[in-house]
């Protein structure tokens, strides 16, 4: 069952209803998933929210669980995806000590090798952002930790877009009209 | 459409009028009074019944809609008055029974600060509820409650709760009658595919043994006929879920009686034989199924339902054929060919005439000893020609009224089935009676359910509601007891019970009662019960430690059932 599990990426698109998050995340607690990260943002339709969570798990359980959050009542949109299927992007951001980046040469050539980017510098921390997948944020995380540099750090949650050519979405709401001009054409 | 100036709460009024609302069920407190002095206005429209404690309002509410297809409707106040009603939508949510819940709440200055009577109520029920939702502006209410109906009783129904601030019910608003049939993100009945229709026809015409489970499904989108026309044509044999039970009547020559845990020994059994299992609006609920890994594993499994999310829940299925089943049946009927299971169907006797000889034989016709449940049940169905409406409480009266109650009219049935509710019984009853006026409720309970609610006895007495409460005292927590019995090596720990006079209770609340300790009172007993207008309690002594028999015990195949206990 553990071997089975992948890392799959939700894209939930709802109504702008407080309380939907909960709703969601709900559904996850409920079958003791855990969630590995989450975004909440506005998406290219107006008034829609689009959340992208990640979670390990089984395709049976994800099926399940996509299910389940598609059907509350306000939840216009849930399917699952594995990595090949979207662009994915995430951030992070590294706050370190500038004596040490300063004593430390090698620290600003890892930076550069892993393409991050230096947005702030004064006499007490140097900030560093860096684009990217999960691992190679971790990966430029994990290089700093060794010169134990790292005054904060945090990685943002996946943001994703998917490569496939049809628009779900606009074709879902799409649908919807349709049902809703037959529906007051006979009424 | 007219527009007028009103309250929130005068609003409230006017959409419950508009949804075709005649009856609710409720409690006054603090933060409703607004909606109860607008209530007071429409003494001819809206019936209001008053419940003794807020958790019956609920159930009542269930068992008005379980029997009439209506939406039940809960008025309740904020705070402890809408967490008593936590119960009833969960079971509500369970059972998809269609309830909206409406629950004062405080003036949406004051939310957050943990006012008097405050609680997250939306917080509270939105995993338990179809929809939750806070009016908040009087403007909000024509909109919320006719989208809060159209939400609770299409698709599959369940409850739907509105928390509704003190301010929107005392503002002003020029009110606008709404009626929504539309919501964009929600879509009540899934579409078709005609290919699943095809497939599900092209299995049931190859099979030699098919077997079709009856769910509630078929009650909440009133296809008895068309269920009645599918098993026919193809001469399919069917059992019943317990919330299916009067779906398909009980003397139907195709119906082999019920499912699961305490069903019928042939309909488990042939689970475990049949070549396509045909499961209509139904959820394999773990009390049918018994030990998944081996429910019907040799039969190909077609699924009919109205909630994507249930196919492949927990079984996986061959064929998915999902939509309203009034359609669906309809649709898949069509492309069958008749057909004819003679020596199937005739398989089941062998399982059904054992089960008679070893089980309802010694349970319905007893030569000595205490009245037994089962002979009770049998005798109140008899001699009210089955055509009465069953309402149970949860335990041992309930498998015993739904293995031995008899139906020959559809949504006749009302037991909290997928919570177990004790203490459902009573304000269910209630709420039965306003549901199906016309026709008699008799209600099954047991000494513990009873007294889970047995403030109800005051609504019963004040509205003279015609319940015929049947007590099946034993002096134990009965189910339990039998478990206890059986896997816990017979330690009743906290089963026994002490119980009250309940005649000298009963009097109290002006209830005709009387008890029967003796077989040969029996039927006189219910005979008086019956005719006599209005409540009555009849109290039967029943055996103390009675048997649900069969049993297929927990984790067990679901065709390994245990007809006596040695």
């Amino acid at each position: 069952m553990e071997q089975d599990k992948k890392l799959y990426t939700l894209l939930v698109f709802s109504e702008n209803f407080a309380g939907l998050l909960n709703q969601v995340t709900a559904v996850f607690t409920r079958r003791q998933v855990n969630i590995e990260s989450l975004n909440v943002s506005a998406s290219s339709t107006q008034g829609v929210h689009k959340y992208t969570i990640t979670c390990w798990s089984t395709e049976e359980q994800i099926d399940k669980i996509t299910k389940q959050i598609e059907k509350k009542i306000d939840v216009l949109k849930a399917d699952y995806f594995t990595d090949d299927e979207l662009f994915i992007q995430e951030v992070g951001l590294y706050k370190l000590s500038t004596q040490i980046v300063l004593e430390q040469p090698d620290i600003s050539r890892h930076i550069r090798k892993h393409g991050g980017r230096i947005v702030e510098v004064n006499p007490t921390y140097t900030i560093v952002s860096k684009k990217g997948m999960t691992d190679e944020i971790v990966s430029l995380y994990e290089t700093l930790q060794e010169y134990n540099c790292v005054l904060q750090y945090a990685r943002s949650g996946r943001i994703a877009v998917t490569k496939s050519p049809v628009e779900y979405l606009d074709r879902y709401l799409e649908e919807r009209r349709k049902v809703y001009e037959a529906q007051q054409e006979k009424a | 459409m007219t527009t007028e100036r009103i309250t929130g709460a005068e609003a409230l009024m006017r959409s419950l009028i508009n949804e075709g609302v005649t009856t609710l069920f409720g409690y006054p407190g603090g933060a409703i009074m607004p909606v109860f002095d607008a209530l007071y206005d429409h003494p001819t429209e809206l019936n209001h019944i008053l419940v003794r404690h807020e958790q019956a309002a609920a159930h009542a509410a269930q068992g008005y809609a379980r029997v009439s297809g209506q939406v039940g409707v809960t008025l309740v106040t904020s705070g402890p008055g809408a967490t008593n009603t936590i119960t009833g939508i969960a079971d509500a949510m369970m059972d998809s029974t269609p309830i909206v819940v409406i629950c004062g709440q405080v003036g949406t200055a004051m939310l957050g600060t943990d006012a008097f009577q405050e609680c997250d109520l939306v917080g509270v029920t939105q995993p338990i509820s179809k929809w939750a939702y806070q009016i908040r502006r009087a403007e909000d209410v024509a909109w919320a409650v006719s989208r809060a109906f159209y939400i609770a009783r299409s698709g599959r129904p369940g409850p739907v709760v509105l928390d509704f601030t003190k301010n929107a019910q005392t503002s002003y608003v020029d009110y606008t009658p709404q009626k929504i049939e539309f919501i964009r993100s929600y879509v009540p009945a899934p579409a078709t595919d005609e290919v699943s229709v095809r497939q599900a026809a092209k299995l049931i015409d190859a099979s030699r043994r098919p077997l079709v489970l009856v769910g509630q499904g078929v009650e909440l989108g009133d296809a008895q006929a068309e269920l009645r026309a599918f098993i026919e044509k193809a001469d399919m044999p069917a059992g019943c879920t317990l919330l299916g039970l009067s779906a398909l009547p009980s003397d139907h020559p195709l119906n082999m009686g019920m499912l699961g845990m305490h069903g019928s020994l042939a309909t488990n059994v042939k689970t475990q034989q049949c070549d396509v299992l045909i499961a209509v609006g139904m959820r394999f609920d773990d009390r049918i199924t018994g030990r998944l890994e081996t429910y019907a594993r040799q039969a190909k499994i077609i699924h009919f339902d109205i909630d994507p999310s249930e196919i492949n829940k927990n079984v996986r299925v061959d064929v998915a054929v999902t939509g309203n089943c009034k359609d669906t049946l309809a649709a898949v009927t069509a492309l069958l060919n008749d057909n004819e299971h003679t020596e199937w169907k005739e398989s089941f006797r062998e399982h059904a005439e054992k089960e008679d000889r070893i089980v309802i034989q010694p349970e319905i016709h007893p030569s000595e000893g205490p009245v037994k449940m089962g002979e009770a049940v049998r005798k109140v169905t008899e001699l009210t020609d089955n055509k009465a409406v069953l309402v149970t409480d949860v335990g041992q009266n309930q498998m015993m009224a739904a293995r031995y109650f008899k139906f020959t009219e559809k949504r006749s049935i009302v037991t909290s089935g997928g919570m177990g509710t004790m203490g459902f019984g009573l304000p269910a009853a209630i709420g039965a009676t306003f549901g199906a006026p016309e026709r008699t409720v008799c209600l099954f309970l047991g000494d513990g359910g009873l007294q889970m609610s047995i403030q109800e006895l005051g609504t019963i007495m004040e509205q003279r509601c015609p319940v015929k409460i049947i007590l099946l005292n034993n002096n134990y927590l009965g189910n339990v007891r039998q478990w206890q019995a059986m896997f816990f090596n017979h330690r009743y720990s906290f089963t026994p019970m002490m119980n009250p006079d309940y005649n000298m209770i009963a009097s109290a609340y002006a209830i005709p009662n009387e008890t029967v300790t003796e077989r040969e009172q029996l039927e006189d007993a219910i005979r008086r019960m019956i005719t006599t207008e209005g409540p009555y309690l009849l109290q039967i002594a029943v055996i103390e430690e009675g048997e649900v028999l069969p049993m297929c015990c927990p984790g067990n195949d679901v065709d390994d059932m245990l007809l006596e206990i040695k």
